[in-house]
């Protein structure tokens, strides 16, 4: 009977999962879109998109999730101009598409500043080889800042992919049946909170874990030269003594 | 300038309807916000350096349930954990209360919401704060602690005198980020019930059908809790580490 129950609530727990992932998905994207922007804006040295970048970091990093998504799902229908836009309003009507740029704008800001000091960590002697040889501003970028940095933001980056697999589960306040709406109606249906609970928070938990294995992989994959030489003294041959 | 008139009578509606109470109601909501967040802060630290602890130990046994710890409570969505601790609070309260028969059998016992939700983020923030007491545990300096065991100093007065002064320095810089994520966290717990900045900033916005200001205003305050928040950890990081300023 027990197990019958965790056998149901699992499976249709799992079938929302594709929205969840479908919101991660686009939310990632979008995110990653808009904090490339930011960055080339903040790297780019002009004084106005420093002070815009800041500003932009300094309000969706320092306010929660939740203020935005309701900011943009319930505040932003309030303007005129956006229910009569023919491009606006289908978007910004729709529960679903207000989660997946509530996600973007809110994990660009952690992502540009993840870019911002992945960048400024490139080493210096790495760029100057580059210029020694006659590289290019594009060449250089492309060949040697763009894989280090790349390289070496890619951790934080992970993190911050696993705050938004967590951050989908927003989406249910704002009606989406996504896992988490899955999990709360069944909940509401049979008042059996910690088990219904439980079952989602295991899909949760495999998911994140698959992801952050996932990068680690990648990860270990980017970085041969930091890695210790593989075992070959048993390998090698003596030197011959006529040598 | 259609524009202008238009701003002027937005701002003007905003000041009535803060005048009107609901400024009052706002400020009362920070306030619980405030609480929450001092509440499930203390909840975590306590936690946080037992599981720290057990992270570090030597025991195998130990070591495994620090890690699930934080495992579990950094990897599942903050709003599953808030759900978990106030239906599932409820459920067994019920369950219980309806076995000793000091409810009728068709009556619930609630859990109380300000308990569940400062329960559930002081856990998510026992989670993110043991990694920060850890890593600061591991960047003491290992002889200071060996030269404490030389001095024949006993567990307890090495954990007071050399490991706590020398982790509290360490820590602040990363006990400022987890302070400022479990503000953002205490926003959840308004689907429990807490009338904290969030659920009063609902209120407002659903019974004046003035949700862009209500949410803009919640979201300005947030903006300035967290700011505020700032200088008083970059102070805090002075004062713990004082003694190890240069001299002018």
């Amino acid at each position: 009977m027990a197990f019958d129950f965790y056998v149901s609530t699992m499976w249709s727990v799992l079938k929302a999962l594709p929205l969840t992932l479908e919101i991660w998905f686009f939310g990632i994207a979008f995110g990653l879109v808009i904090a490339t922007g930011l960055t080339w804006l903040r790297a780019s040295g002009s004084k106005l998109g420093e002070y815009f970048t800041r500003a932009y970091v300094f309000i969706f990093r320092g306010s929660p999730l939740l203020v935005q998504l309701y900011l943009i799902y319930f505040g932003l229908s309030q303007f005129d101009f956006v229910r009569h836009s023919p491009i606006l309003w289908p978007i910004l009507r729709d529960p679903m598409y207000c989660t997946i740029v509530a996600m973007a704008l809110n994990t660009a800001a952690y992502e540009s500043e993840i870019f911002r000091g992945a960048l400024r960590a490139v080493p210096v002697g790495q760029i100057e080889a580059a210029k020694a040889f006659g590289m290019s501003a594009f060449t250089r970028f492309r060949l040697v800042t763009l894989p280090i940095a790349l390289r070496l933001a890619l951790p934080a980056y992970s993190t911050e992919i696993i705050l938004m697999t967590k951050a989908t589960a927003l989406a249910s306040v704002v009606t989406i049946m996504e896992m988490m709406g899955t999990a709360q109606k069944i909940q509401h249906d049979t008042f059996r909170p910690i088990e219904v609970l439980t079952c989602a928070g295991v899909i949760y938990l495999l998911l994140n874990l698959s992801i952050a294995r996932l990068f680690a992989w990648v990860e270990y994959r980017l970085s041969p030269h930091l890695r210790p030489p593989p075992e070959q003294s048993q390998q090698i041959r003596p030197v011959p003594e006529v040598l | 300038m259609e524009f202008l008139s238009d701003l002027q009578a937005q701002f003007s509606t905003a000041y009535e309807l803060l005048a009107a109470g609901w400024g009052v109601q706002l400020l009362w909501g920070i306030g619980w916000t405030l609480a929450v967040t001092v509440v499930s802060m203390l909840i975590g630290a306590v936690l946080g350096s037992l599981v720290a602890s057990a992270k570090l130990s030597h025991r195998g046994g130990l070591r495994f349930i620090g890690e699930s710890y934080t495992t579990v409570f950094r990897g599942e969505p903050e709003l599953l954990i808030i759900y978990l601790f106030y239906y599932g609070g409820t459920q067994v309260l019920t369950g219980v209360a309806r076995s000793t028969g000091s409810i009728g059998s068709t009556d619930i016992l609630n859990m109380p919401s300000f308990l569940g939700g400062v329960l559930a983020v002081g856990i998510i923030s026992g989670a993110y704060q043991a990694e920060v007491f850890r890593g600061s545990f591991l960047a003491i300096h290992r002889g200071e602690l060996e030269a404490a065991r030389a001095y024949g100093m006993s567990a307890w007065l090495r954990f007071r005198l050399v490991i706590v002064p020398q982790v509290l320095r360490l820590a602040v810089p990363g006990l400022g980020n987890v302070w400022q994520l479990t503000i953002k966290d205490s926003a959840l717990i308004s689907v429990t019930g807490v009338a904290e900045l969030m659920l009063t900033a609902n209120k407002a916005a659903r019974s004046t059908h003035h949700s862009l200001l209500f949410y803009t205003v919640a979201g300005i305050l947030y903006l300035v809790m967290t700011s505020i928040s700032t200088p008083i950890f970059e102070k805090a990081e002075r004062y713990t580490s004082r003694s190890f300023t240069r001299p002018k």
